[in-house]
């Protein structure tokens, strides 16, 4: 009997991988009983606020508190009250968390003072009366201007890093020269804000044991734990950093929340009670991280048959005031930029450059979008200057199994790009775009895109992150995943309890996946780089497997072997105790990467994508409807199908909400349109019917054959709607009104009347 | 702290008015807290909405209609009046907000804070609405035109209260057309906005009214434009004359959502497009 329900448990449980599981984290959010950060309360809470320096460039010369307001009842923290380094640790120990007298003020948000009182109105007073004295000094705004380096913000030269990728022994110039024709773009990209839905914000507490404990919205527990470390001169042990239920990332939250949990730490620790410190949403736009801004100059050589013969990418990403997590951003824009096309002759350089600016830092596709952006521009004029079809070109150089790519790695295995490139055709052409009316407003174009996204983290990170997860059975019976990885959102928590359930062959009711602290669980590296599912995903199927074998060998030697697994578990955990399983991961073999010559294994693997973008130009008011979006992305396996299309139409929205809405206006050094009515991001209404294709060339190293889908879709479909939009005004316009984002409604009424 | 008064009736809702011409009216409140973060608190605030008198749409001799002005976008969206007679009110009470701004914001509260990107307020100007104002001391009516007299400035005096919008019948045979350009499909703030009236005799336009929002301090009357159009023919011709009228009448801005040179030349194209629709 028992056998026999084991074994109808067991066939349950295998369908659940590759299922539709109803999200796990669904219920609590809908019904409104998720405890986001700013819902937690803690005895005798006091509420924090960051004065900031409202100067873009200069040199702090005093903090002073205004008579008129009775000090007593507030606490207020200025750099000296910092126990350990004044950094916030991440790559380098450039960005202080508060500027101290006589240091650098290095962008117009940058924070210098904290206030913490018993309410938020009281703060916001004394935040009125405590005055900055700053000697401003010339600023600079512009990355470009910036290398010049007549106003210093970092180093000698205000560059934060530099890369150079080399493929091919001949001089890039000779071979360009050399080829039939050669395509030649300057395309530039603005910064955009991941607007979450939930704002950032902390709260953090000093136990009588000495033990900080912070808990809030983040990505990166660990992170914040490593910066917290330097900044609180503590060690792990008195040190517990949790997330909370956190309301998108987007990466906006993988480095920024260190500065917010360090400040809510040192105002708790001085004030001695807890303190929440919340952004509002104008503050949250004004200082936190956002996209680089980038400038590409791109060269495309190929000959009279279409084949692609050189390609010269020279790539200038602007990092804003610091360094944060900036060089590992242009490492993963300079590594895709001369996109998944064979050529044998490749040059790329990348410079990221300071400037007084608020960091841009991580946003899903991590540098990858901005240099999409540029090559799929290329191949776009490339194919309409042969008159061959975009998908034809494409095809023509695409990268294969067996290929190498930019950086000499040898693709072997999970190849999709022949089959994401067709899938979407085979629509386009079965679809194809209306008749213009000349009597109408309206003119339709398409446009088309096709590029990779490495997955996880470049060359050899993975094996030094070494990441870690635990499956353990819980006091309560049920099988609990510990992780480090967050649910922002994306559906990491659904995810691994689909992974666990197969890997246990249980039901996916008898796993659970709490929400992670760091004294809790080990670290399985960031939520970041497309990483969580394929690498972080895969131990925990290990994991679960290992945990599964244990018990069953411990049941059939106890004679229990026909108890089913959640039974033989707890009867194993009375005699034994806890029983649990910790995997690392281990690359796939044959990773070789040089951090030198920029050469070898950048990613263990790509995810794969193509889409066709139909658009609907009004002359009338220059406003661009998106009337189809055909996306088609190899990301493996798909473990849980409504999850990743979720992953794939959202980034895909992402990605033309940036093509052509959405802008970041900055006003000497300071975000302008701090409001989500001015700062714009589309809504359900701007969003097309989606039809999104999932194509599954499994990765012999990913679980059941997973790879990574968080960032994929953010990258292309930028270039995909530029392209639509041209192609629709193709007649109208010639000039290069659509090389630069975003296309807004403005900027095609520019290139339309720059052209009549 | 500040006070919260919601009387029961008009007369008590007058009389509150002139006690406290310091005290905030509030209809559906919803221009009132978006910017409630960034100001002191009033000493209080009057309740309106709700009000059964300000509230509900009732019909005027002739076939035109008085809306109170404490009446819900969502209430006229689903008043069959509304819908036959004034479908340009209709179309631009949709495109407000979202649902649950329209079953909030009023059309009174819409004209009270008189915003240059009102969303109800160009076809109101276009339908050449009358306010209806009152005071303990009597009842008042404005063109609308009149009424409004600056940047977010409207003629109303401290103890007066907006009670009624009237809407005259339109000529038989009218065509009504709006068109809101906003930063994006949905939930936005308007970067153009036209709302035009107009009818034919014998093949040419007898009565032209275009109104437009967001170009100018107010929602405004493109006279010199109407005046173009006035006796000629729905042509190309018309439209290129109304163009160049309508370039010396009005001369909008640029800000955060868009630029002068963006609103002007979208303002010129809906003209001509609508009088080519005619």
């Amino acid at each position: 009997m028992g056998h026999a329900s084991n074994s109808s448990e067991e066939a349950k449980a295998k369908g659940s991988v590759g299922k539709g599981l109803a999200r796990v984290d669904g219920a609590a959010k809908v019904r409104g009983t998720a405890r986001y950060v700013d819902d937690l309360k803690f005895p005798g809470m006091h509420h924090g606020l960051t004065k900031r320096s409202e100067v873009p460039h200069g040199i702090l010369r005093g903090i002073h508190k205004r008579e008129g307001f009775d000090w007593s009842q507030v606490v207020v923290v200025t750099a000296e009250d910092i126990p350990g380094r004044n950094t916030i640790l991440l790559i380098e120990e450039d960005q202080p968390a508060l500027v101290a007298i006589g240091a650098h003020v290095r962008h117009v948000d940058e924070a210098i003072a904290l206030i913490a009182a018993p309410t938020r109105a009281l703060a916001r007073e004394a935040h009125g009366f405590l005055d900055l004295e700053i000697e401003e000094i010339p600023a600079v705004f512009d990355c470009e201007e910036a290398l010049s380096a007549e106003v210093n913000v970092y180093g000698d030269d205000n560059i934060l890093k530099t890369y150079l990728i080399e493929k091919g022994d001949a001089d890039i110039e000779e071979k360009l020269a050399s080829c039939d024709h050669v395509v030649e773009g300057l395309y530039r990209t603005q910064a955009q804000e991941q607007m979450y839905i939930e704002p950032q914000g902390m709260i953090a507490s000093w136990g009588e044991d000495g033990v900080c404990h912070i808990i809030g919205s983040m990505q990166c527990p660990f992170y914040i734990q490593k910066a917290m470390r330097a900044l609180l001169a503590l060690d792990d042990d008195n040190l517990v950093v949790e997330q909370a239920v956190t309301g998108g990332g987007f990466g906006g939250k993988e480095e920024y929340p260190s500065m917010i949990a360090g400040h809510a730490a040192l105002l708790a620790r001085k004030a001695g009670v807890p303190v929440k410190l919340i952004y509002e949403r104008d503050e949250d736009i004004a200082a936190t991280t956002k996209r680089h801004p980038s400038v590409v100059r791109h060269r495309l050589g190929f000959d009279a048959d279409g084949t692609i013969r050189a390609i010269d990418v020279d790539v200038i990403f602007d990092g804003g005031a610091y360094l944060t997590l900036t060089q590992v951003v242009l490492s993963r824009g300079v590594l895709h930029a001369a996109g998944p096309y064979k050529c044998e002759n490749t040059r790329v350089r990348g410079r990221a450059v300071a400037t007084n600016t608020p960091p841009h830092g991580a946003f899903r596709g991590f540098g990858a979008p901005q240099t999409t952006f540029a090559y799929e521009r290329q191949t776009q004029k490339a194919a309409a200057l042969l008159g061959m079809s975009p998908f034809e070109f494409r095809e023509h150089n695409m990268l294969r199994d067996g290929d190498r790519t930019a950086t000499s790695q040898l693709l072997e295995g999970s190849v999709g790009s022949e089959d994401v490139l067709r899938a979407v055709k085979e629509v386009a052409e079965a679809n194809p775009l209306p008749k213009d009316d000349p009597a109408t407003s309206i003119r339709h174009g398409r446009g088309v895109a096709f590029y990779f996204h490495g997955a996880g983290f470049t060359g050899s990170g993975e094996a030094r992150l070494a990441g870690r997860a635990t499956v353990a059975l819980a006091e309560d019976g049920h099988f609990e995943v510990r992780s480090s990885s967050t649910d922002i959102g994306q559906g990491v928590q659904t995810m691994f309890t689909q992974i666990a359930a197969t890997g246990l062959g249980v039901e996916p009711d008898a796993v659970r996946v709490p929400t992670p602290a760091t004294d809790r669980v080990p670290d399985s590296g960031p939520t970041v780089a497309s990483r969580t599912c394929m690498v972080v995903g895969r131990v925990v199927g290990q994991a679960s497997v290992a945990l599964k074998n244990r018990i069953e060998s411990w049941a059939s030697e106890n004679g229990f072997g026909d108890m089913p697994l959640r039974q033989a578990a707890t009867a194993m955990a009375k005699v034994e105790g806890e029983i649990s399983e910790t995997v690392q991961y281990a690359p796939p073999p044959g990773i070789v990467w040089d951090d030198e010559t920029y050469t070898g294994s950048a990613y263990p693997c790509y995810g794969w994508a193509a889409c066709v973008i139909d658009v609907r130009v009004d002359t009338d008011t220059y406003e661009v409807a998106i009337d189809r979006c055909v996306h088609a992305v190899d990301v493996g396996k798909a473990i849980n199908p409504v999850v990743v299309k979720g992953q794939i139409e959202g980034g895909t929205l992402q990605s033309l909400g940036w093509a052509l809405w959405e802008d970041v206006i900055y006003k000497n050094g300071k975000v302008a349109n701090d409001r989500m009515t001015n700062c714009i991001v589309p809504t359900f209404s701007d969003a097309p019917e989606m039809h999104t294709i999932i194509v599954e060339e499994p990765f012999a190293n990913g679980p059941y054959g997973a790879k990574g889908v968080g960032e994929i879709p953010m990258d292309g479909p930028c270039a995909a709607a530029a392209g639509a939009v041209e192609h629709a005004l193709s007649t109208l316009v010639s000039s290069e009104g659509f090389d630069a984002l975003p296309v807004s409604p403005e900027a095609i009424q520019r290139a339309m009347r720059l052209d009549s | 702290m500040s006070e919260f008064l919601s009387p029961k009736d008009l007369p008590a809702a007058l009389a509150a008015r002139a006690a406290h011409p310091d005290y905030i009216p509030v209809a559906g409140g919803t221009d009132y807290m978006v910017a409630s973060k960034d100001r002191l608190p009033p000493p209080g605030i009057i309740n309106l909405f709700g009000l059964g008198a300000l509230t509900g749409v009732t019909d005027l001799d002739g076939g035109g209609v008085r809306i109170g002005a404490c009446t819900t976008y969502a209430t006229l969206l689903g008043d069959a009046r509304i819908a036959n007679t004034f479908p340009l009110l209709r179309d631009a009470c949709r495109e407000v907000g979202a649902s649950q701004i329209q079953a909030r914001g009023t059309l009174g509260g819409n004209i009270a804070t008189s915003s240059p990107v009102g969303d109800s307020l160009p076809p109101l100007l276009a339908l050449d609405a009358v306010i209806c104002v009152a005071s303990s001391a009597g009842e008042r009516r404005v063109a609308y035109e009149d009424f409004l007299v600056g940047y977010r400035k409207i003629d109303l005096a401290a103890d007066e209260l907006i009670v009624a919008i009237e809407l005259p019948a339109p000529h038989v045979g009218a065509m009504q057309h709006w068109r809101k350009v906003g930063t994006r499909r949905a939930q936005s703030i308007s970067k153009v906005m036209m709302a035009a009236v107009a009818h034919l005799d014998d093949g040419r336009i007898a009565d032209i009214r275009i109104a437009l929002g967001a170009v100018a301090d107010r929602t405004v009357r493109a006279r010199a434009t109407e005046d173009a159009l006035r006796g000629s023919a729905p042509s190309e011709e018309a439209a290129k004359r109304a163009r160049e009228a309508l370039r010396g009448e009005i001369t909008p801005i640029d800000d955060l959502r868009s630029t002068a040179e963006y609103r002007l030349g979208v303002a010129e194209n809906l003209v001509r497009r609508f009088v080519l629709s005619l």
